[in-house]
């Protein structure tokens, strides 16, 4: 049998892989100019609250956009690199780079056992195994010690970044913030865009045809799984040092259903949509919090609006009308 | 008196009798949940708040109106399963030719309305509904206290549970309902108004919903939030029995509160987690579920 006909040479010609197209590098630099320029026109916590959303969403639509696979619990990775990180940076004097790491392989862990297990089932159920392993992550730290229960784990110092950068100051932390989730979100951009995102791609279009060309599906439905938690848990350690605190809202399924809904706002399986939902979603809840409740039911009727009427998203029917893909 | 492994049995049969009652409101729940998956194909997100709309309708119903308990016991379900058939012809039947997880993320978002509509107009701490006259009060079994409204949850949830299944597996209209489970189309042809029966069905589980809800209004405070949690422990209960079998739903539910019930006695912390646990060990050896049969 000659090369050709190997299982990898039979996709389609990965053309998109070579490079990143013109107009996406344009729009990378130009979002990255606007995220220069973020902190001096918004407050910086928040500004660096938006970029640890977008990374989350970014992480999530890596295994619901381009694998397939909706989770419904990926509070519990977010959630748990949080405490950990948190953890690391006030018991242990971790400086945050090491506590992001640990909250980070924190994260990669959990995602190993939760995603072995649940790959075992498919659709409807994969979502709700993930959701009950997330509810099982979230009564672990309810009850564990080092969470702090309901209190969560409150003034989580910022240490000086390696030993020897001082990150009191806001303004300063932002730029590590973007540095690292701007990081993270052209990772991602560069799993989705490799061979091995062209392989998930073709699970999700058609799982026994890919299985026929030879490949583990359930290998890489395992390794999307591990890489997207592993993300989350980047954008919750990244959470924890920069609000000094981890409490259990970020473990709880609202925060899952958060995710979903900033990644179906902004458009499943496009690159900048998860982004342009965790804006939307993030800024909503900032200038509309005084609503209390409210913003509960507004978030509901964007999910039945956006199922019903609006599947693509924002981005999805931006890049519908320009014919790109964004 | 006798002892086991050191345990009091008025505390062993305490748990274990909460274990039965939760258990009770695991299996009407995932009966429904089944029942509803069964014919339309989505796992239905909004059960739990539909089992919170239950025990309000109950609770306004005496509040604003002064009706009393027992009438509320068929009232709030048939109203409940009314607003549901409204929101299945609106809304969810207009996805049954998309991705199932459209369906899910649909029920999701009204959940999310719903509960945060509760909770803007009654809060979050709690409304106390009385337990019915008939059935306050309790028996004294020699070896343990069984309050009347308790065992009365349970009479009335088995009753419920066997009645469903009875309908299913043994008359007609249960027959139409398995075989359009089975084969749309073609039961189609033979002249059953498939989406009737449909919207019906999602009504018939919406109510077993609402049902459990007036059961555990005097049980628990009739609370905006009461649903969302208990729904996610339901969703367990489901993956571990499968939904294939009403029958394997039954058991699986009330199997399973009773194993809560117990590890409440022999090992408190891990009875929040234990069904979770149970669930991933479910999924190591038989992934498909207890009773499933697809995967």
């Amino acid at each position: 049998m000659s090369d050709t006909q190997t299982p990898k040479a039979a996709l389609p010609a990965m053309t998109h892989t070579v490079g990143m197209p013109r107009h996406q590098k344009i729009i990378f630099i130009l979002l990255l100019a606007v995220l220069i320029a973020l902190p001096f026109m918004v407050y910086p916590v928040f500004a660096m609250k938006v970029l640890c959303f977008a990374l989350f969403a970014c992480a999530f639509n890596l295994l619901l956009g381009f694998g397939g696979l909706l989770s419904f619990g990926h509070a519990a990775y977010f959630g748990m690199a949080s405490y950990v990180c948190a953890h690391a940076a006030k018991v242990w004097g971790l400086t945050p780079e090491l506590a992001i790491l640990l909250g980070t392989a924190t994260a990669a862990v959990l995602g190993l056992v939760i995603g072995s297990l649940a790959i075992r089932r498919q659709g409807i159920y994969f979502a709700m195994v993930t959701l009950a392993f997330a509810q099982m992550v979230y009564f672990f730290a309810l009850q564990a010690q080092f969470t702090g229960g309901e209190d969560g784990i409150q003034s989580v110092p910022r240490r000086d970044l390696f030993g020897m950068f001082p990150m009191r100051d806001d303004l300063t932390f932002y730029f590590v913030v973007l540095a690292i989730t701007f990081g993270g979100i052209l990772f991602i951009y560069r799993i989705t865009h490799s061979p091995f995102g062209q392989v998930l791609k073709s699970i999700r279009e058609n799982e026994p045809r890919a299985i026929s060309l030879g490949y583990h599906v359930n290998r890489y439905k395992l390794m999307v799984f591990v890489l997207s938690a592993t993300f989350a848990g980047l954008a919750g350690a990244t959470k924890a040092q920069v609000f000094h605190l981890a409490s259990l809202t970020d473990v709880h399924w609202t925060m899952s259903g958060e995710v979903v809904l900033m990644t179906l706002l902004g458009g499943m399986g496009t690159v900048l949509g998860p982004i342009v939902g965790a804006v939307v979603v993030v800024t909503m809840q900032n200038y509309l919090a005084y609503l209390g409740a409210w913003v509960t039911v507004i978030q509901g009727c964007i999910f039945v609006v956006g199922v019903l009427l609006f599947r693509e998203g924002i981005i999805g029917v931006l890049s519908r009308i320009l014919k790109r893909p964004l | 008196m006798f002892e086991l492994l050191g345990i009091p049995p008025q505390v062993l049969m305490g748990q274990l009798l909460i274990g039965l009652i939760n258990g009770s409101f695991y299996a009407v729940l995932s009966l429904g949940l089944a029942v509803i998956f069964g014919l339309l194909n989505i796992i239905n997100f909004t059960h739990g708040a539909q089992y919170m709309m239950g025990a309000f309708v109950a609770w306004m119903l005496l509040n604003y109106v002064g009706i009393g308990y027992w009438p509320a016991l068929i009232l709030a379900p048939v109203v409940v399963g009314a607003i549901g058939i409204a929101l299945e012809r609106v809304m969810i039947s207009r996805l049954y030719k998309l991705d199932h997880l459209y369906g899910l993320l649909l029920t999701f978002g009204l959940a999310l309305i719903i509960q945060g509509l509760f909770r803007n107009y009654y809060g979050v701490s709690g409304l106390p509904y009385a337990i019915p006259p008939a059935l306050q009060g309790g028996q004294n079994l020699g070896f343990m206290f069984l309050p009347n409204y308790r065992g009365w949850v349970i009479v009335a949830s088995v009753i419920v549970c066997f009645g469903t299944w009875f309908m299913i597996e043994k008359t007609r209209l249960g027959a139409y309902l398995r075989a359009a489970t089975e084969n749309p189309e073609l039961v189609g042809a033979f002249g059953i108004n498939v989406p009737r029966m449909i919207t019906l069905t999602y009504g018939f589980g919406v109510g077993l919903a609402a049902f459990a809800g007036v059961l555990a209004a005097p049980i628990y405070s009739v609370n905006p939030n009461m649903g969302a949690d208990l729904i996610i422990v339901v969703f367990a209960v489901v993956v571990i029995g499968g939904m294939g079998s009403i029958m394997g739903a039954i058991l699986t539910g009330f199997g399973l509160g009773i194993i809560e019930g117990l590890t409440r006695v022999f090992y408190p912390e891990g009875s929040a987690v234990v069904i979770f646990v149970i669930m991933a060990i479910v999924l190591m050896i038989k992934p498909e579920g207890l009773f499933g049969n697809t995967a």
